[in-house]
Parts: C-alpha cells; structure tokens; sequence
C-alpha cells in the first residue's frame, strides 16, 4: 500500500538518481561482464581424490513445459561455494577464521564496490605458466599508473580465461597444476604495505598453479584471508578493463556462514578508458 | 586381436524396423528354480532328498515318491540324444520368426529325460552331448543341448547365438573409460572382436595413466561422458543412442570410508552421484533407444553391463557408504531389467569381489586384476548369464549370502571393529 502511494505521488528524481540512470544509459560509462557461464563443463578445483570435493556445476530439470509442470520451466541447480566465477570470504582459510565478519553473509555491503588495478601479466603468462607476479612487477606498475590505494582490489590479467578448452585451462601434468598467481612477498606487499581489498585472478585459485608447495602454502589464501581480505576468481575480459579507473561490482550470494560463492562480477569503465578485446 | 568380425549389411532405410518378439516367458514358481540357476550359468535340477530321484520338468513334489523335500542341485548335463526333430511351423511369433528349429530329447545320465534345443554342431541322434542351462530372450532357462566332447561355443550357431549377447561385430558403449577397470574392459571387448567402442571420458582435464593408450584400440572413440551430469548423458545418447548394441556401465565412484570415518556427507553423495544417480540417468536416456531397436537386424540393441561389486548384497562396513551406493545400484538394475526385458534386451549385473586397484589397496589377496573383471565382462557377453560373481570372494561372499544373509551381515560387521 505504501509503495503504491509513494508510486502515485510525483516526485522529481534527485540529482544523484538522474545521474546513476544517464550515465550507463548515455553511455558514459560502460558495463564489462567478468563472469564465466555456469556450466557443468567448466571446471572445478582439483583435489587429490581421497579429499573432500568441490561439486561442479550440475543442473536437473524441475519441468519444461511438461507433465512435470505444464506451463513453466525451471531446474535445480547444485555446485560448490568455490565454483566458476566466485568469491573467496576470509573464513575460506584458517588464517582468517577469527575474523570479524568474515563469511559471504557478514562481509560488509561496502565492500562489493572497490575501484580496481588489473596488471597485465600476459606476456609473461604466456611465456611461463608458472609465472609469479613479484614486488618489483607491483612497483613498476605503480610507477606507470600511480600507487595502489588502500581499499581497492588488484586483479592480476593473464588472458587466462582466453582458454576455452578446459584440459588447457586447467593445465595439469603429473606434478599438478601450471597456472601463474602472485608469490608470497608479493601478496605481503600488498596486503601490509597498500591494504588493498583483495586479489582477483584469471585462474581456478588466487594462488599459483604449484603454490602448494610454497612457504606458507598457499601464500595468497593465507595472507589475503588472514588479514579480512577477499578473492575472485575465474574471472574473465580483463583485458577490457583499463589499468586503473575501473569500479568492480562483486557482490557474493548471501549464504549462511558461507566461505565464498559464485556471483556475477562486472567492471563499470568510464567510456573512453573502455578497451577492445585482446583476441 | 582386436579384429572386428564382418559387419552386419546395412539396414534398408525404407523397411520397418521390427519389434522385439520373445519366446513364451510364462513359468510356474517352482520352475523358476530353473531360471535362478541359469543367471548364474548352472544346470540345475529338483533332487528328492528323501528318495533321491532327479527330476525335470520341475514340480511342487518327487513324481517318485511325492516328497515335498526336494532341492535344487548341480548337474553336469551329460546324456544321450535320444531323439531329435526340426519344427517348421509355430504358433509363437518368436519362433515362427526363427524357423526351421532344431529341438530334442535328451536322456541325462541321471535318468531323467529332458527337451533341449540341439546346438547344429551336434550330430545326428542317437548321440552323446552334454545339457546346458541358457536364457532365452525372454531371460527364462531353456536346456541347450551341445557336443559332449571340447568346447562349443552357443554363439556358434546362429539361431542359438540370440541366446547369447556375444560382442563380436557389435557397437559398444564403455560408460567410463578412466578406470583401470574401464581400461580393462575396453581392451578385452576390443579382442573379443566387437565393431566399434565408445569409451566415455569425464574431467578431460583429468589425465589418467593408460587412458591415451586406450585409443590404438582399433575400434576405439573416446566421447565425453559424465554421468553425474544428466546434460552430458542426454547429448550423448542422442548422438550415438540409437547406434549402441550394449551398454558396459563401468563408471564407479569407490570411497573407502565407515560411517564413522569420514564426517557428513559429501563423499557418499559423489558415491550415489556416480553409482546410482549416474546408473539412473543412463537408464533414462539409453533404455529407451535400446527397447526400440532390440529387433533390428543383426546390429540390435541386445544387452546392459553393470559392474556392481560383491559389497551390494551385504554391506562392507569398512566401505559402508560405498557398499550402500552399490546396493542402490542393484536395486535400481532389477528395475531396469523389469523396463528392458520386454524387448528381450538383457541386463547383466557383475559383482566382483575386492579389484586390485587403489581403492582395494589395503584389502588383503585374493584379489580381482582389472584384466579378471574385464574377461568376466566378455564370458558374461558371450555365455547366456545374467549374474556373474567372478572370482573367490565374491563365490564366497555368494555362498554364504544365500546359505543365511543374516550370518554373512555378522560376520562382514565384525571386520570394521
């Protein structure tokens, strides 16, 4: 009732709504999807087998316009909190266990806007799949687009997601997987030294491919998340994103106790900062 | 090795395809002791324990001294061919289908007379043969009897060769081809001649050892399927569905886990995922297919492998959800049978004992190599089964279940203390 009343009285909108709606409709700014599809063929983090699993992506009908429901379609879907394109909570890792409001539920609704820093690793991803994003590669992007401000994420492009075939995507031999990600001084840099939000990457983790076996395991999930920092992963389209100047809309599933989830993540890019795609 | 036999022509696009007829399949209780026996490819007869007569057709008491004390034993099935003729016209549509049809009288050396079809390698009568039990397409026990002396194969003669799901020439379906079991089996079905195998592959990104190997296979294709996945399943079975002659369920999801020992229940539900849900969905999109092209030619849909475990008939506590997800699965295969024996499309369940593999790993000898369970798969294909227990444990295991289940719990339980 109250809602219809307010519809009916006519209000001017204030400036600030006026100038949200123009400006993606004018065209302003523009919107950059970085979310992978949700399909049960993408694939999910590799475990040893004996180890409790991920569950991909799986979807079952409900009804199609059927005996099972005439007029409508729908499916259950079921996956892990760490499928497709997803967000990592600080709860994710032991190192962030005690932190206040550290599951997808309680991470607070001001964080799901954070301008972002996207540094371009693709040539040296390209070359290495173990390559290892390092303080000297944060310093020098900071000398070309300034430094990295407290409170923003740092999403490292490898043109990862270019990788459409899974077996390549994924990248396992016999030592386990190949992919880059950031070193454990890096990830201390930029978590004591700037502060950022969190860490976003191309790949199935935060960390490298082989990060298990750095010091501390997993250098990135330890620190990110034991300093209340937050992760995505499985992004994609980077490589449309400027170096800085970007806005990044992630906002996780609101789940109960939740260690993280999939989401829709988008990039909002002023225009003319607005690149075409690399391939 | 490995040499597909001679393909089937080609089907006539413009003729029907005919439906499935089957020989009457109507038995008495009692006469069913036949049938229980031939699933598991014994000659069985009704011995009075009271007088000892042997006796066939089954009956409700001894025709001897009309003791009700009677019990199903082992034959050895030799006799005398006695009398034979070829019937040249039939009342039952599955016969007239088949016609002229060779049949007998064979007298066992037991005394008792019994009709048997007569394998053609078998001479003019009177002659020695030996009398094996066989299921019809109906999957009822009917006696066939062969040349007493070397092996005859009932696949040898074409009339009897329905009785049979035998691979040579045929197009096969193996479900997951991951496994050291799935490799097994795509490997043996390879040598055994079939026409052509599909072996699913889940997780591509997942490189198992051996698996690459698996396409030198001449007949081999590998295609992916998952069947935790019902969208997988279903663009799968209508790509290739309507061409599968057998379909070699091998996808298994063993965990070796007690209640106790793993905590919630994630792990038992991949279990269920794959051995139940997973048997589940193929049935729904392959059973189907299957049931429509069970009469089509020489290249008919003819047959359903599952490859259960010995751990289905009692739980295996120190594998307790495993066993549970196995048993699911047998369930669900009696159903599959009730859907798919009216289109005579036999559905065989294997349950072998303890594989030699990772998961067995630390379960003691005498264990099943993958090649075991693989050449158990083709003997099933080839003989006239439909229950194959391969190996010791699962003899065993077999005896003591129908000897007293309630023993067989007890005694398994124990092992997890």
């Amino acid at each position: 009732m109250k809602a219809a009343k307010r519809a009916k009285t006519k209000t001017p909108a204030s400036g600030h709504r006026a100038s949200f709606g123009g400006l993606v409709a004018s065209g302003d700014v523009r919107l950059v999807d970085l979310t992978q599809t949700l399909s049960p063929d993408f694939p999910a983090i590799v475990l040893p087998p004996e180890m409790g699993q991920c569950r991909p992506f799986r979807s079952e009908e409900i009804s199609r316009y059927d005996d099972r429901g005439s007029g409508w379609y729908w499916n259950n879907v079921s996956f892990g909190e760490h499928t497709g394109t997803h967000f990592d909570a600080p709860i994710h890792w032991i190192s962030g266990r005690d932190r206040p409001n550290n599951s997808v539920d309680t991470v607070p609704i001001e964080h799901f806007i954070a301008p972002a820093n996207v540094i371009d690793c693709c040539a040296e991803a390209t070359t290495d799949a173990d390559f290892l994003l390092t303080v000297g590669h944060v310093k020098a992007f900071e000398k070309r687009h300034g430094r990295i401000a407290a409170g923003s994420w740092v999403l490292m492009r490898t043109d990862w997601s270019k990788r459409a075939d899974a077996v390549a995507y994924q990248n396992l031999d016999d030592t386990g997987q190949h992919t880059p990600g950031p070193d454990a001084d890096c990830v201390r840099f930029l978590v004591n030294e700037r502060d950022v939000l969190g860490f976003g990457t191309e790949t199935i983790g935060t960390d490298a491919g082989q990060a298990a076996h750095f010091t501390p395991p997993y250098p990135c999930h330890y620190y990110m998340h034991g300093a209340g920092k937050y992760g995505l992963q499985c992004l994609c389209n980077l490589d449309r994103l400027p170096a800085t100047g970007a806005l990044i809309v992630a906002a996780p599933l609101k789940i109960l106790e939740g260690s993280g989830s999939p989401l829709r993540v988008f990039a909002i890019v002023p225009a003319p900062a607005l690149r075409q795609s690399s391939r | 090795m490995g040499q597909p036999a001679k393909r089937p022509k080609r089907k006539n696009p413009l003729l029907r395809t005919r439906l499935p007829t089957l020989p009457p399949g109507a038995r008495s209780r009692v006469a069913l002791g036949l049938t229980a026996a031939a699933a598991r490819g014994r000659l069985e007869l009704q011995v009075c324990l009271d007088c000892g007569a042997v006796q066939y057709p089954p009956r409700e008491v001894c025709s001897a001294c009309l003791s009700h004390r009677l019990a199903w034993r082992p034959q050895d099935g030799r006799g005398e061919l006695i009398a034979e003729t070829t019937l040249r016209s039939a009342q039952e549509l599955f016969f007239r289908e088949r016609l002229p049809w060779r049949v007998g009288i064979v007298r066992l050396d037991t005394g008792v007379n019994v009709i048997a079809f007569v394998h053609e390698k078998v001479g003019v009568a009177p002659c020695r043969v030996r009398v094996e039990a066989a299921l019809d397409r109906a999957t009822q026990a009917v006696l066939v009897a062969v040349p007493d002396q070397g092996r005859t194969a009932m696949s040898d003669d074409p009339k009897l060769r329905e009785m049979t799901c035998d691979p040579r020439s045929r197009k096969i379906l193996v479900t997951d081809g991951k496994s050291v079991v799935g490799q097994a089996v795509a490997r043996a079905l390879s040598a055994a001649g079939a026409d052509l195998i599909w072996i699913g592959e889940a997780e591509p990104w997942k490189k198992m050892p051996g698996f690459e190997a698996l396409c030198a296979l001449p007949q081999a294709v590998t295609i992916p399927l998952d069947v935790t996945d019902s969208r997988s399943v279903r663009e799968l079975a209508g790509e290739i569905g309507g061409k599968v002659d057998i379909v070699v369920n091998t996808a298994d999801c063993h965990r070796t886990f007690t209640i106790a020992s793993r905590r919630g229940v994630e792990t038992a539900q991949l279990e269920m995922e794959v051995n139940y849900f997973g048997l589940l969905r193929l049935a729904q999109e392959f059973a189907p297919v299957l049931r429509a092209r069970a009469a089509d030619g020489a290249a008919n849909a003819i047959a359903w492998v599952n490859v259960l475990s010995i751990f289905a008939l009692a739980n295996y506590p120190p594998h307790g959800t495993y066993s549970a997800s196995k048993a699911a699965a047998l369930s669900l295969s009696q159903a599959l049978r009730a859907e798919l024996r009216p289109a005579g499309v036999r559905v065989i369940n294997l349950f072998p004992g303890p594989i030699d593999d990772d998961w067995d790993q630390l379960e003691l000898p005498p264990k099943l190599s993958p090649t075991a369970v693989a050449r158990a798969v083709v003997e099933a294909l080839k003989g006239s089964v439909e229950d194959v227990y391969p190996g010791d444990v699962a003899q065993d295991w077999l005896a003591r279940h129908l000897e007293n289940p309630k023993a067989l719990e007890r005694e398994l339980g124990g092992k997890a203390l």
